[in-house]
C-alpha cells in the first residue's frame, strides 16, 4: 500500500524552497522503488519549519520539518515513510504547542486536505452548511449568520449579517456576491492561505451567501501579487464545475450560481469594498461615496453581498454547526475565532486562529517567542499599515474590536508585526504618509493632499525652531484626515501616525509633553 | 521570443480587446491580458482599446495610469519585485533594496541598461512570515538575505548563456 506525504504548495513553503523539496522526494522514492503518493497541500502555518513534509502513518501525521533537498535521503534512510526518527522529525503534527494550542475553526482544513480534490474537502465534512443552507428559508440563513456574531475579517469588523439581511431583502432582477481577496495589509497572510490551502471552503461560503440572496453571479477580486492563490482557484473551481457544485442546479438545487476569479492590477486601495467594486466594473479604482452601500447598489449598481475570503470562508461552519456554536467563542462583542498572522521580525512568525480575547502579549511571545533578531521587542504594529503601533509596554490588550478601540488601535484583518529595538518610529510614522499618498486614489482632499504634506510636516519636525507650529499643523491635519476621508485608508494614516508619537516621542525628539494632545 | 513579448502588435491587442468586449468590465480584463502578454501596456494600445470597446481615450488612459501593475514601458527580462512593506521592513527590506539597487546599478521601478533585470517595489506579498520576500518572475522567495539574493541574481544571468 502505498503512502501518503505531503508536501505544501503554499507559497510561503514554495518561497522556502518546497517544490524542490518535492522534487527531490518524488525522485529519492523512484531510485528505492518506494511506493508513495504526494498530496501538495496548504500550509499548517508554522513557518520555522517549512518546508514541513508530513507522512500519513498509523499514528497518525508525522511531521518533518524544515526540510532541505540534502535532507531527503536521510529522511528515507531513517524511514520517515512510517513515521521514524530523525532529527527534523517534530512528532504528530496535531501534537505540536503551536497547532495543538490553537482553535481551528474556519482554518479546520488548511495543511490537512488536497486543496484542489473535492473528494477531499467532501471527506473532511465539507459542503455540510451548504446542504444546511439549502433546506432553509433565505430569512433563517441570514438568522445564523446574525446569531453567530460573525464581524466582516477584511477590516472593518462590520457585522456580516447585517449586509446579507439588507441584500436578501432588497428586490432587484440581478444580485451578485463579491469576494474581497484583495488582501492588501503588510503582515497578513490568512486569506491567501484559505485560497491556497482550502479554496472549496471559500467556495462554498460565497454559494451559501448567493443562496441567501438569489444572487447567481459571484467574483472573486483576487489581488495579482498571488498568482499561486489564483492557480489553486481555479483548478478547485474547475472541481466544483465538474461536479455540479457551481453552475447551474447547484448541489441539486434550483439555484444556479457562476462564481469568476478577477485579477486586481495593484492598487492597495481597492482593499476599499466600493473601490473594489468600481476595479470590477473595469474602471478606475476609486472609493464611491456612501450611502448608498453595496448591500443595496453595488456591483454595476445592482444589490451585492461583499465580504473579505475569511468571513465567507467561516460562513460554512456556521451554516453547519449554527450561530449559536460559533458564538459561544470569543469576548464582548468580538464573536468566534480570529484567524492571527504574526510576522515581522519575530521569530515563529505563523497563523494563529484563536478565539478572541487572545493577548497581543501571548501571541507575540508564547507563540512568537520574541524577536527573530535575539534584541528586545520594541513596537508591535496591529492590523496593517493603517493600524497604530504598540509599545513593548502596552501588549496585555486582547484582540477585541472594542478593546483595542480603547487603545486607539484596530484589530484589521489580524496582522500583527514584531518590531525590534532597531526601529526607528518617526521613520514608520513617515512612512505611513508616504504609502497614503502612493496608494491614494485621489477622490477626496484629505487623504489626497493630506498625505503628502503629512510626510512634509514630520520632516519640519526635525527642525527646532520650526517644531511647535509643525506640531500645531500636523495635530489639524490628523484630525482632517480622521474626520474628512473618504474611506479607511485617509480616515486611519493618521492611526499608525499618531501611535508613533504619543508612544515613542523620543524618536522625533520631542517629549511626552509635546505630544500629550495625542491622548 | 522575448523581443516577442515586450513587442507591441497592434493586431495582437485588437485581438484581444475584441475578444473580452463583451465581458462585464472588460477593460481591466484587457488591461490584465495585454499586461500579462506582453510584460507592459504600450501607450499605442490605448486608442485600440479606446475604438474597441467604444470609449474615450481619456478613459481607458486614466484606467492605465491607475494601477501600479500595468508598465508603461517594457520590462527587463528577469523581474525582480522586492517587498518594501512594514513586515520585510521589520526584516532589513529596506537594506536589501538598496543592497539588489547597488548590485544591479538601479533604482526602484528602473530597468537595467542590458534589459536584463527591472527592480520593483511592491506592498506586501502575502508572505510576511518569511521576511523579507519578494518575486523572482513570479515565483516567491523568502528570508532574503542580500547574498542568497545575489546567489538568485547569479541564477538569472547564468540561464541567460
Amino acid at each position: 500500500m502505498s503512502t501518503t506525504v505531503f508536501v505544501p504548495r503554499d507559497s510561503a513553503a514554495l518561497s522556502l524552497g518546497a517544490e524542490r523539496v518535492a522534487d527531490a522526494i518524488m525522485s529519492e522514492a523512484a531510485r528505492r522503488k518506494a511506493d508513495l503518493k504526494l498530496v501538495r497541500n496548504g500550509s499548517r502555518g508554522m513557518f520555522r519549519f517549512e518546508p514541513l513534509v508530513e507522512v500519513a502513518t498509523a499514528r497518525g501525521r508525522i511531521a518533518y520539518g524544515p526540510v532541505t533537498p540534502a535532507d531527503v535521503a536521510s529522511l528515507f534512510d531513517a524511514g520517515f515513510l512510517s513515521g521514524g526518527a530523525h532529527r527534523l522529525g517534530l512528532g504528530p503534527t496535531e501534537e505540536i504547542g503551536y497547532l495543538k494550542r490553537q482553535e481551528r475553526l474556519t482554518f479546520a482544513r488548511v495543511g490537512i486536505v488536497d486543496p484542489i480534490s473535492l473528494d477531499d474537502y467532501l471527506g473532511h465534512g465539507g459542503y455540510r452548511g451548504l446542504a444546511r443552507a439549502l433546506e432553509l428559508p433565505a430569512e433563517k440563513i441570514v438568522d445564523e449568520v446574525m446569531a453567530s456574531g460573525l464581524r466582516g475579517r477584511g477590516g472593518a469588523g462590520f457585522p456580516a449579517g447585517i449586509k446579507w439581511r439588507t441584500t436578501q431583502q432588497a428586490s432587484a432582477a440581478r444580485k451578485y456576491v463579491v469576494c474581497n481577496a484583495d488582501e492588501g495589509d503588510s503582515g497578513t497572510f490568512s486569506d491567501r492561505m484559505i485560497m491556497e490551502g482550502d479554496p472549496f471552503v471559500l467556495i462554498e461560503g460565497m454559494t451559501i451567501a448567493a443562496v441567501c440572496a438569489g444572487a447567481q453571479q459571484g467574483y472573486i477580486y483576487l489581488r495579482s501579487e498571488y498568482p499561486h492563490a489564483a492557480r489553486v482557484l481555479d483548478q478547485a473551481m474547475a472541481a466544483a464545475y465538474r461536479r455540479g457544485y457551481l453552475g447551474r442546479k447547484v448541489a441539486g438545487s434550483a439555484h444556479t450560481f457562476d462564481l469568476e476569479v478577477r485579477v486586481g492590477a495593484g492598487a492597495y486601495v481597492c482593499g476599499e469594498e466600493t473601490a473594489m467594486l468600481e476595479s470590477l466594473e473595469g474602471k478606475r479604482g476609486m472609493v464611491r461615496f456612501k450611502p448608498p452601500v453595496p448591500a443595496i447598489a453595488g456591483l454595476f449598481g445592482q444589490p451585492t453581498i461583499v465580504n473579505n475570503v475569511v468571513s465567507f470562508a467561516t460562513v460554512p461552519i456556521i451554516l453547519e454547526r449554527g450561530g449559536e456554536f460559533y458564538k459561544e467563542y470569543g469576548m464582548g462583542r468580538s464573536r468566534g475565532t480570529m484567524p492571527i498572522q504574526l510576522a515581522g521580525n519575530v521569530k515563529y512568525p505563523g497563523l494563529i486562529e484563536k478565539a478572541f480575547g487572545v493577548t497581543l502579549r501571548e501571541l507575540v511571545y508564547d507563540w512568537g517567542g520574541g524577536t527573530f533578531s535575539g534584541r528586545p521587542v520594541r513596537a508591535v504594529q496591529v492590523g496593517g499599515p493603517l493600524g497604530a503601533y504598540f509599545p513593548a509596554d502596552m501588549l496585555d490588550v486582547p484582540m477585541d474590536y472594542e478593546a483595542m478601540a480603547a487603545k486607539k488601535g484596530i484589530v484589521g484583518h489580524g496582522g500583527i508585526v514584531v518590531f525590534d529595538d532597531t526601529v526607528n518610529l518617526a521613520r514608520q510614522a513617515r512612512w505611513a504618509f508616504e504609502f497614503c499618498a502612493i496608494e491614494s486614489c485621489g477622490k477626496c482632499t484629505p487623504c489626497r493632499i493630506g498625505s503628502t504634506r503629512g510626510a512634509e510636516v514630520l520632516d519640519r519636525l526635525a527642525n527646532r525652531n520650526e517644531r511647535a507650529a509643525a506640531l500645531g499643523l500636523l495635530r489639524d491635519l490628523c484630525d482632517t484626515m480622521t474626520y474628512g476621508s473618504l474611506c479607511a485608508l485617509g480616515g486611519l494614516t493618521p492611526l499608525p501616525v499618531l501611535s508613533a508619537l504619543r508612544h515613542f516621542p523620543e524618536d522625533f525628539g520631542l517629549s511626552a509633553d509635546d505630544v500629550a494632545w495625542t491622548g | 521570443m522575448d523581443s516577442a513579448r515586450n513587442g507591441f502588435d497592434p493586431q495582437a491587442v485588437e485581438a484581444i480587446a475584441t475578444r473580452l468586449r463583451a465581458q462585464p468590465g472588460a477593460l481591466m480584463l484587457i488591461l490584465r491580458e495585454v499586461q500579462d502578454r506582453l510584460g507592459w501596456v504600450p501607450a499605442a494600445s490605448v486608442p485600440i482599446i479606446a475604438q474597441v470597446l467604444n470609449l474615450s481615450r481619456a478613459e481607458v488612459h486614466g484606467v492605465v495610469t491607475f494601477y501600479h501593475d500595468f508598465r508603461h514601458e517594457p520590462p527587463g527580462r528577469n523581474v525582480v519585485r522586492l517587498c518594501q512593506a512594514e513586515s520585510c521592513q521589520a526584516m532589513g527590506a529596506v537594506t536589501l533594496a538598496e543592497h539588489a539597487g547597488r548590485r544591479l546599478g538601479i533604482g526602484l521601478g528602473e530597468t537595467t541598461p542590458d534589459r536584463e533585470f527591472t527592480l520593483e517595489a511592491v506592498y506586501c506579498l502575502g508572505n510576511c512570515g518569511c521576511s523579507p520576500a519578494m518575486l523572482l518572475n513570479g515565483e516567491p522567495h523568502g528570508r532574503l538575505t542580500p547574498e542568497r539574493l545575489d546567489e538568485l541574481l547569479a541564477e538569472c544571468r547564468e540561464n541567460r548563456r
